[in-house]
């Protein structure tokens, strides 16, 4: 089997799916418990803040642990405006966002906060003067994310960070669900003010993640209870979950420690392939994240191909997968302008740490199969 | 080319003179105890300066450790070359490159090895050259220099070493004797006991815990703590006191007031004897004059009455802001505010006496028979000894 559809989830490391269960066996008590075995599984929450802090170069207090991107996402963006919504009610962010950031942005709307989504141009990537036009005195909020999902465009977030770095009024949020552990981004050098990580992206459990918020950084929470994490996130910790996706965050730094290339090395591979490929058009440019290659078909419709590579046991995805059951033009294509015969037959491939160059050989053999024998069918 | 060395340069202990030999061979050991999980790096000393020989170890958690490491005044990577112009040279070169944002330099030769055939001076001059030579934007600047690069010129080799780290000066733990710390899970004591080790005092620990009104909690905040100070030397001895049947008798039979002097009266006294079991010679806490009822100066006479032992009192002219600031760089602070009590809060009275007499203290006291549950509490203490490398640790470690 080879798996390419790593940008909608990651199989789930053994090492990462072992702290899980022993954590659940072994430090089941309640963080909140007074006795012993809460003590112990206390311990065991802060020491995992304190190695997430350290992968990021941020402080353990700074660290809320989520259920996800999703959350992640929505706790940044609803628990800032919410939070400072007497400063200002006006929020920035982009047209090529995850939904979890552009329809938690268009639910302010209905409270009365106005919100820009910038366009992004042709290249895919989002112009920082656009940013700077779009800020207004009341403007508390701008969420950018790193890397696009779909086209694997990286978004300027140094230059956006520089741009907002003295507006004390104005947080940033940045969504890195698609980047960590794959491409590096500095929260401080950057000036990010919140930053979401996803576990289930990097070889965690489905269910895990952690939002960075900024110390000094009030959030309106999306739960309320018990005031677990600083009265920020409610509710009993997942401890497995926590521990698990930190080990998966340890793990893939160190990958991308070890193997720089990697990545590179996949990218360059598949794209020279892919360019002698009668009928197949690469949607992402180069010189953008090397884990993602987005490109279409115009003549086939995008799920024939994706069936009929998964009849290889080759699997790959058609759109972001959270949506890709509806059949119509891919938003984040429209949004780079691309015509509707590109939107509509596109194809992603997102690679992993455990994908080799042996495995691009077999997709692109396989593809011009595929392409073959659609050919004599359709032709 | 790589670092190979690092080379310590002590701190006052360098004064000492009689002292000297002991200074030296202790701070080496404390050395090799932190470096202990590289056993690659091997440790060398003589009168004037210490040498680590990497040996291959990556430089950087070296010096992490050496910044827990009391006695050093300063250390510096080190390259060891050739005594001869061309290796030097390349030394030399290699350490002003590795150095960050360096815009201005200077040479400094030191030439024990009179041998050498070129004189400090024009030695200076040449390395200096060869540098302007080989390197852009960058100056000589003999005043203020932002980088100096020294060449030490042995018989043996020569050692090149530029950037200057700073050490925790102070004195190597254990070459002051020990002290036996009175530890509550306050903000106040671990600070005490840090700055007792900075001057070279080896420390074990004694907690007075008080189930059930104390918690396990407190009693696991306690160990973090000694855990965490344990970094700055060798593990800790703590010895955990139950407390609770004595303090529930002070508490009943001694009139309101004074309940908190009598208290405090008896955990010296207990300290005393622990102190004298353990062959101690001092005790130390995290009392700062003015703080709470019993730091008053009256109160400290009352209390202090009852020991002869010297009471080593680091904090006691120093502002909550400073002992703060101190906590915080140490990293005991985020674990002294967790929220459980200790002993000292649980049977406070609401208005203890901030002047007690000495005298009434001991009349009150006298009434009291505490024989019984002295004795019962000392056959009870328990004693666990805490370093930073804990077995518990790694089995939680592990699992990330």
């Amino acid at each position: 089997m080879i798996y390419f559809d790593n940008s909608s989830t990651t199989k789930p490391l053994q090492e990462v799916a072992e702290s899980f269960q022993t954590v659940s066996e072994q430090y089941y008590g309640n963080t909140s418990s007074a006795h012993q075995f809460g003590l112990d599984a206390e311990k065991l929450l802060r020491k995992s803040s304190q190695q997430a802090g350290q992968l990021l170069g941020v402080g353990e207090d700074e660290i809320i642990f989520t259920s996800g991107g999703t959350e992640g996402n929505n706790l940044a963006i609803k628990g800032v405006a919410l939070a400072y919504q007497n400063r200002g009610k006006h929020v920035i962010t982009t047209a090529i966002e995850h939904p979890s950031v552009l329809e938690s942005v268009r639910s302010l709307e209905a409270l009365g906060f106005e919100v820009t989504v910038l366009p992004v141009g042709e290249s895919g990537v989002l112009d920082v003067d656009a940013v700077s036009d779009a800020l207004r005195e009341d403007t508390i909020l701008v969420s950018v994310m790193h890397v696009n999902n779909e086209l694997g465009t990286i978004q300027p977030i140094k230059a956006i960070g520089q741009l907002l770095k003295n507006r004390a009024h104005t947080f940033f949020h940045v969504d890195m669900v698609q980047s960590f552990g794959k491409i590096d981004l500095s929260l401080n050098d950057c000036s990010v003010d919140l930053a979401t990580i996803s576990g289930h992206k990097i070889h965690g459990i489905k269910g895990t993640g952690l939002l960075f918020a900024r110390k000094g950084i009030r959030l309106f929470p999306l739960f309320h209870g018990g005031g677990q994490q600083n009265d920020r996130r409610s509710g009993t910790e997942n401890l497995g979950g926590i521990v698990s996706l930190v080990k998966a965050m340890r793990v893939m730094t160190e990958q991308k420690m070890h193997h720089p290339d990697h990545f590179r090395n996949l990218n360059h591979l598949m794209r020279i392939e892919l360019e002698s490929m009668d009928h197949v058009i690469i949607n992402t440019m180069n010189d953008q994240a090397d884990h993602i290659l987005n490109f279409s078909i115009p003549h086939f419709k995008p799920e024939v191909v994706l069936h009929a590579l998964e009849k290889r046991n080759i699997f790959v995805s058609t759109k972001s997968a959270c949506a890709s059951k509806k059949e119509e033009e891919s938003p984040v294509l429209k949004a780079i302008g691309l015509p509707r015969n590109r939107t509509t037959s596109s194809i992603r491939v997102s690679f992993s740490y455990q994908n080799t160059e042996g495995e691009v050989e077999l997709f692109t053999r396989a593809l011009k199969k595929v392409i073959q024998e659609l050919n004599k069918v359709m032709g | 080319m790589l670092y190979d060395h690092l080379l310590i340069r002590y701190g006052e202990l360098a004064l000492k003179d009689k002292n000297r030999k002991k200074f030296i061979n202790q701070l080496h050991e404390n050395v090799r105890h932190q470096l202990k999980d590289f056993p690659d790096a091997k440790v060398k000393s003589n009168r004037d300066r210490m040498m680590i020989e990497l040996n291959g170890v990556a430089p950087s958690p070296i010096i992490e450790r050496c910044q827990y490491i009391f006695g050093i005044q300063t250390f510096s990577l080190a390259i060891k070359s050739d005594s001869e112009e061309m290796a030097i040279k390349r030394a030399a070169l290699f350490a002003l490159n590795e150095a960050d944002s360096v815009q201005t330099f200077k040479v400094t030769t030191k030439r024990a090895n009179k041998s050498f055939p070129i004189g400090s001076q024009d030695f200076n001059y040449i390395i200096g050259s060869h540098l302007l030579k080989n390197t852009e934007n960058i100056k000589v600047d003999v005043h203020q220099p932002d980088l100096e690069i020294h060449i030490d010129i042995r018989n043996d080799a020569t050692y090149v070493t530029s950037e200057r780290y700073q050490g925790m000066g102070g004195l190597p733990v254990g070459s002051s004797g020990k002290t036996l710390l009175l530890l509550s899970g306050g903000i106040d004591s671990p600070v005490a006991g840090y700055l007792a080790m900075r001057r070279g005092i080896k420390i074990e620990a004694i907690h007075f815990h008080s189930p059930p009104y104390t918690s396990e909690g407190a009693k696991q905040k306690v160990y973090d703590l000694a855990k965490q100070l344990s970094k700055y030397g060798h593990a800790i001895k703590i010895h955990v006191v139950p407390f609770t049947a004595m303090q529930q008798k002070i508490h009943r039979d001694i009139p309101f007031g004074y309940s908190m002097t009598v208290m405090r009266r008896m955990m010296l006294k207990i300290s005393e004897i622990i102190a004298e079991k353990q062959d101690i010679k001092s005790i130390t806490t995290g009392e700062s004059l003015g703080q709470v009822a019993s730091q008053t100066m009256e109160s400290m006479h009352a209390i202090n009455a009852i020991t002869n032992y010297p009471i080593i009192r680091p904090l006691v002219t120093m502002d909550k802001s400073e002992i703060i600031s101190i906590a915080k760089t140490i990293d005991t602070y985020p674990i002294s505010i967790r929220p459980y009590d200790d002993c000292c809060t649980v049977f406070v009275p609401n208005a203890p006496k901030t002047k007690p007499k000495k005298e009434k203290v001991e009349f009150f006291e006298g009434e009291l028979d505490l024989e019984q549950e002295l004795n019962d509490l000392l056959d009870n203490i328990e004693t666990v000894s805490l370093s930073p490398f804990d077995s518990d640790e790694n089995e939680m470690d592990s699992l990330f």
